[in-house]
């Protein structure tokens, strides 16, 4: 509590300090932090060889590197073509473009079961765009690449909705004094304006992949589910617990939410880089 | 070929500023259009735009429409009212209703103490009120199976005292709130932190008591934002599956929700019925949507 103790700089004569922070540490601690600190609890009390065997079992270790693997892969796509789309809302006029921008919102809205569904069956052999794959060879569905497009889906609205403000409040004066000094329209583009937008491309990038590393529901009716193939860390948690082997289930969740701290700390670092460097803090 | 005659004798005394005349106008012309790119990459960069979103995106939500009511209005409707779907939807609409009630008055309180007064570790608990958004969903189930499960730390206590938290209503609702939690707040933060404490300050000095000037001041300035973040927060609590997944069960007509109801229907194959619940969730989806649209401007405006 001495951490959040009023600053001696400036006292507000605003009342219910005492009281409004107290509840909401209150609040937090029950259903948040005591809840997440209990997961830790529950690892101690696994021996460390056992943890580490747990880990490292293949399986694990598999799912642990599909979720992480694909989620890079998905986060990285979205970093293209969430700029592409960006650029694209961001700079040019054209019929159409307030409803593409509402339309980028939709995958935080939709339930991730209905996408899931909504995916698989898309894709699925005959499905409307699995059956256009098929003579292809490619196939979609219940492989790794299902899990990706769902990934994708998932977190294609946090590049685009991080870069979006830092692109439209940046100064229309830097590209034409950029201009007027004799850059041509690309070397302005890659000295002026990427980097001001970096931090945000890369804040957006760090939050698709936080999601897409724990995401579950849009993953799950697509994948197939293969142990060894096509299963994801969540999935084997899911499958751990209901075996009852909560302290496997337990370990891994572990390794994940350590992750998704590591994570959450970069992000913020990237945020607080980001707004340095636009000059709002 | 001639050679132009060059009239030097025309301006001797004005030539340095006609050179740089010169040299200047082609460079007034880049200025008009400086931050316009060339006419192919606008195309191609707006072509790439519509082409990735209709694909991702579009396809998927109108193939949800599509195919609930592959088998016409009939078949939706008996899909929709059957009584293991009621059931999801009414257990679905309690527990977001509890959830989204219990977020807004925390989420206001919470909004109000880090953007009203000053304390140290305030950016600390910023990142800790985000928190579960970077935590995966069956995790966000899995740590309440850990507290109150069967096997779990309060799981004896509670079955002595015949309490039933887990794969019962008060398990899906506290897996909701978890995930919901940050929210309402989040929405509010920005907004109260800009608007700063001038108002209250003057509702106060001038003898207001400090929940009259809540009401009276503070809650009319963030209406809009409430109202918005109360719709987010809605929107996710009806559509949560992967945390009321682990904690719920499954148990058909009593612990099923509506996204869990669309699972277990779409594993029986009955995929005409799933996207029939699905359609519901997503027509939910579209509606928040648009009242976002809305109700931006609105916010904008506080």
């Amino acid at each position: 509590m001495s951490v959040l103790a009023i600053s001696s700089r400036r006292r507000s004569v605003i009342p219910g300090f005492g009281i409004t922070l107290g509840i909401t540490l209150l609040w937090l601690s029950l259903i948040v932090l005591i809840p997440l600190a209990a997961l830790f609890l529950k690892t101690t009390e696994l021996s460390f060889e056992r943890f580490v065997a747990i880990v490292t079992s293949s399986r694990a270790l598999h799912a642990l590197e599909l979720s992480f693997g694909l989620s890079l892969a998905a986060a990285a796509t979205n970093l293209v073509f969430g700029f592409a789309v960006v650029w694209a809302l961001v700079r040019y006029e054209f019929p159409g473009r307030r409803l593409l921008d509402a339309i980028v919102d939709i995958p935080f809205a939709l339930p991730t079961a209905v996408a899931g569904i909504a995916l698989t069956n898309l894709y699925a052999e005959n499905g409307w765009l699995g059956s256009l794959l098929e003579p292809l060879g490619i196939k979609v569905a219940f492989t790794p690449l299902g899990i990706f497009v769902a990934l994708v889906f998932i977190g294609l609205p946090f590049v685009v909705r991080t870069v979006q403000p830092v692109l439209e409040d940046l100064d229309a004066e830097l590209e034409e004094v950029s201009a007027t000094l004799g850059a041509s329209r690309w070397t302005t583009i890659r000295r002026v304006i990427i980097p001001v937008i970096v931090p945000a491309l890369l804040t957006g990038f760090a939050l698709a992949f936080a999601r897409a590393v724990g995401e579950y529901g849009s993953v799950i009716f697509i994948a197939g589910n293969l142990p060894n193939v096509s299963e994801i860390a969540p999935l084997l948690i899911v499958i751990r617990l209901e075996e009852c082997r909560y302290a496997e289930a337990t370990a891994i969740a572990s390794v994940m939410l350590t992750a998704s701290f590591l994570l959450l700390l970069l992000i913020n670092l990237l945020q607080r880089w980001s707004e340095r460097r636009t000059g709002k803090l | 070929m001639s050679v132009q005659p060059v009239i030097i004798g025309s301006y001797p005394t004005k030539l340095p500023e006609f050179e740089a005349r010169l040299i200047v106008l082609p460079r007034l012309n880049r200025i008009a259009d400086a931050r316009s790119d060339p006419a192919w990459l606008r195309r191609s960069l707006i072509g790439v735009a519509v082409v990735f979103l209709t694909l991702f995106i579009v396809v998927p939500l109108v193939n949800v429409f599509a195919k609930a009511f592959s088998k016409g209005v009939a078949a939706y409707v008996a899909a929709v009212s059957h009584p293991d779907a009621l059931a999801a939807i009414w257990l679905t609409v309690v527990a977001a209703v509890v959830a989204v009630g219990l977020n807004v008055v925390f989420g206001v309180i919470a909004a109000w103490s880090v953007t009203k007064y000053q304390f140290r570790g305030k950016s600390l608990l910023i990142t800790l009120i985000d928190l579960p958004f970077s935590v995966s969903p069956v995790i966000s189930g899995l740590v309440f199976v850990l507290l109150f499960g069967a096997q779990g730390y309060l799981g004896p206590w509670l079955q002595a005292h015949d309490i039933k938290v887990i794969f019962a209503l008060p398990g899906i609702i506290l897996a909701t709130v978890f995930v919901t939690f940050p929210f309402v707040a989040r929405e509010l933060i920005p907004l109260m932190r800009e608007q700063g404490t001038q108002d209250e300050e003057a509702a106060l000095s001038l003898g207001a008591s400090g929940l009259r000037t809540f009401f009276r001041v503070t809650l009319p300035n963030i209406k809009w934002a409430l109202l918005y973040g109360v719709l987010l927060c809605n929107a996710r609590a009806m559509g949560e599956f992967g945390a009321v997944s682990v904690v719920s069960g499954h148990i058909r007509g009593e612990t099923n929700t509506m996204p869990l109801h669309i699972e277990i229907l779409y594993n029986e194959y009955q995929f005409m019925a799933a996207f029939a619940v699905a359609s519901l969730l997503a027509l939910l989806a579209l509606v928040t949507l648009i009242a976002k649209a809305l109700l931006e401007k609105r916010v904008t405006k506080e």
